[in-house]
């Protein structure tokens, strides 16, 4: 078990350190300026010193952003999925609307929403990220819940069992590994959303204003410091709905893996 | 599913002179589609099932042998006649949980344990915890898999998920079992062994069964006897009894009786002979008719 582990962690774990050396090593040995690409070293350094006075309080900001957006498209999404594989009109009115929703685009939207709660706040980023998860969370809710197999239903029917049980029993569990899927794509869509909102307007602190800033002034690996720290945000919040999957939907990879 | 009783006048009131027969159908009719494209996939279907009885339906592919054992689950609903169960419509014995139903598939929740698995009928009919745990104990021992309670479905082979199948049907001790080609899927060794099986549990437990098939063989072992339906439309062709010993044994498939009534069965079967374009036709209305993929 701790062999097999070791050995899937390690090819990546190794290619990922090789390409840091190689990439610090080439860029001194060929003398590129700093301003096109800085060698990691450096990134690194200003990473450290940039911490404990900007971009802690940065990660944090877009971080909550990030969730709260997550959390209110997750919601809105999983409820429009269950009110649209349950009602006909539902899915009527409501699959029209989630595909417009899914088709704005969040460069012209960002502008808007922060017209309405002002560059301070939070909530425009959270409302753009919301959007975003929405459609997919939705989608992957609707297929869940309504690709059963049609015997299990009969079952339940040869049963008299009610449409509750047979939602409880059935549908939904049926529908969590798709959920899931959706949740994974929505993690690592959140920390975009938040930080491509934050680039028309926020605080001079947040992940988005601060890269544009520090581009604006050419200082480029304080920008880089805080690419690599909101790269590391979405793998975070990537590895947390995997972990959450893992213990929600055991059957999912101990069925793959018995197979 | 609609209430069969409120569509068809008569059929609320049940028949008088039904008397202990657990399945009783009249002039039963099924009908797939509607216009020009309709297609007749039941006719004329009278067949009255005793207590204790184990009936077969055998017939080609199309003949509506399985669209005859969901009418009587009321799975689907009939487009003429009366179907009753345990004396009331089809309908009321589907709410009364009568009948316990096997499928080709086994139909096994993945997420669930095998336990957990048999005793899903028992939580929906709202069985105590003590009195579920109770139940899926002694029918995995009734089915030979005591020790697998603990284990998720894809860890078991077709033919133990078949078990588990027919024991979740058993679970809340139907006296009617429905089985639709529950051994079609398996290869024949593990097919011979579960007939054996079956034939246990059936002695043991006094349910009737209505069991569809295409395999003559397993019928004639299995059965007190055999309804050999025809296609274009799905009639019955005719109904040959099995005058085998009661207790079912490996020496039955020995007897020259056993062979004799495989040997009429299949005559029975080819004098029915259908031509194999209208019953492609038959199957493609009835999934344009059902929305099935």
């Amino acid at each position: 078990m701790i062999n097999t582990r070791l050995a899937n962690w390690l090819p990546p774990v190794v290619l990922f350190v090789l390409v840091i050396v190689i990439w610090d090593l080439g860029l001194l040995a060929l003398g590129v300026q700093s301003f096109l690409l800085p060698r990691p070293t450096v990134i690194w350094a200003k990473l450290l010193e940039l911490w404990p006075t900007t971009l802690a309080r940065g990660v944090a900001f877009t971080a909550s952003e990030a969730l709260g957006g997550l959390a209110a498209g997750i919601v809105l999404g999983t409820a429009a999925g269950l009110a649209t594989a349950r009602w006909r009109t539902a899915q009527e009115t409501l699959v029209p609307i989630a595909i417009g929703a899914s088709t704005v685009p969040i460069i012209a939207f960002a502008p808007i929403t922060l017209n309405w709660f002002g560059y301070e706040s939070p909530l425009p980023r959270m409302v753009i990220v919301a959007a975003m998860v929405f459609f997919p969370v939705m989608v992957n809710t609707v297929r869940g819940l309504t690709e059963v197999e049609p015997a299990a239903l009969e079952l339940m029917a040869s049963y008299a069992g009610s449409e509750l049980q047979t939602l409880r029993k059935v549908r939904i569990p049926n529908a969590l590994p798709y959920w899931f899927t959706a949740l994974r794509i929505a993690a690592t869509l959140s920390v975009i959303g938040a930080v491509v909102g934050e680039f028309f307007g926020g605080p001079l602190y947040s992940l988005g204003i601060f890269i544009t800033n520090q581009t604006g002034i050419s200082d480029y690996p304080s920008a880089w410091a805080a690419i690599i720290l909101a790269c590391g945000l979405g793998i975070g919040f990537y590895v947390a709905a995997v972990i959450a999957e893992r213990v929600a939907v055991p059957w999912g990879s101990a069925r793959e893996t018995a197979r | 599913m609609t209430d069969v009783g409120a569509a068809h006048p008569g059929a609320s009131t049940p028949a008088p002179d039904v008397g202990r027969a657990v399945v009783h159908t009249t002039g039963v009719e099924k009908t797939f589609g509607t216009g020009p494209t309709a297609v007749k996939a039941l006719e004329g279907i009278d067949l009255e099932i005793g207590q204790g009885e184990f009936v077969s339906l055998i017939g080609p592919s199309g003949c509506g042998k399985s669209t005859l054992l969901r009418l009587i689950g009321d799975l689907t609903t009939p487009s003429a006649g009366q179907i009753l169960v345990n004396g009331k419509p089809a309908s009321r014995a589907r709410l009364d949980r009568d009948y316990g139903m096997v499928f080709q598939a086994p139909v096994l929740m993945d997420w669930r344990t095998i336990a957990r698995n048999i005793e899903l009928p028992l939580e929906i009919m709202g069985f105590p915890r003590d009195e579920r745990a109770r139940r899926s104990g002694e029918l995995l021992k009734l089915v030979e898999l005591e020790g697998f309670g603990g284990k998720h479905p894809w860890q078991l082979s077709g033919g133990m998920q078949q078990r588990v199948a027919i024991a979740r049907a058993l679970a809340f001790d139907p006296k009617l079992l429905l089985m639709d080609e529950p051994f079609g899927a398996l290869d024949e060794m593990t097919r011979e062994r579960m007939n054996l099986e079956l034939m246990k549990i059936w002695g043991q437990t006094a349910t009737t069964v209505v069991f569809v098939t295409h395999s003559i063989p397993e019928a004639v072992f299995l059965s007190t006897r055999v309804v050999v339906m025809s296609p274009r439309p799905g009639r019955i062709a005719r109904i040959v009894e099995i005058d085998l010993p009661h207790q079912r044994t490996v020496e039955t498939r020995e007897l020259e009786r056993y062979f004799e009534l495989v040997t009429q069965v299949r005559e029975a079967l080819r004098r029915h002979e259908p031509d194999t374009t209208t019953m492609d036709e038959l199957e493609a209305a009835r999934i344009r008719a059902e929305g099935l993929g």
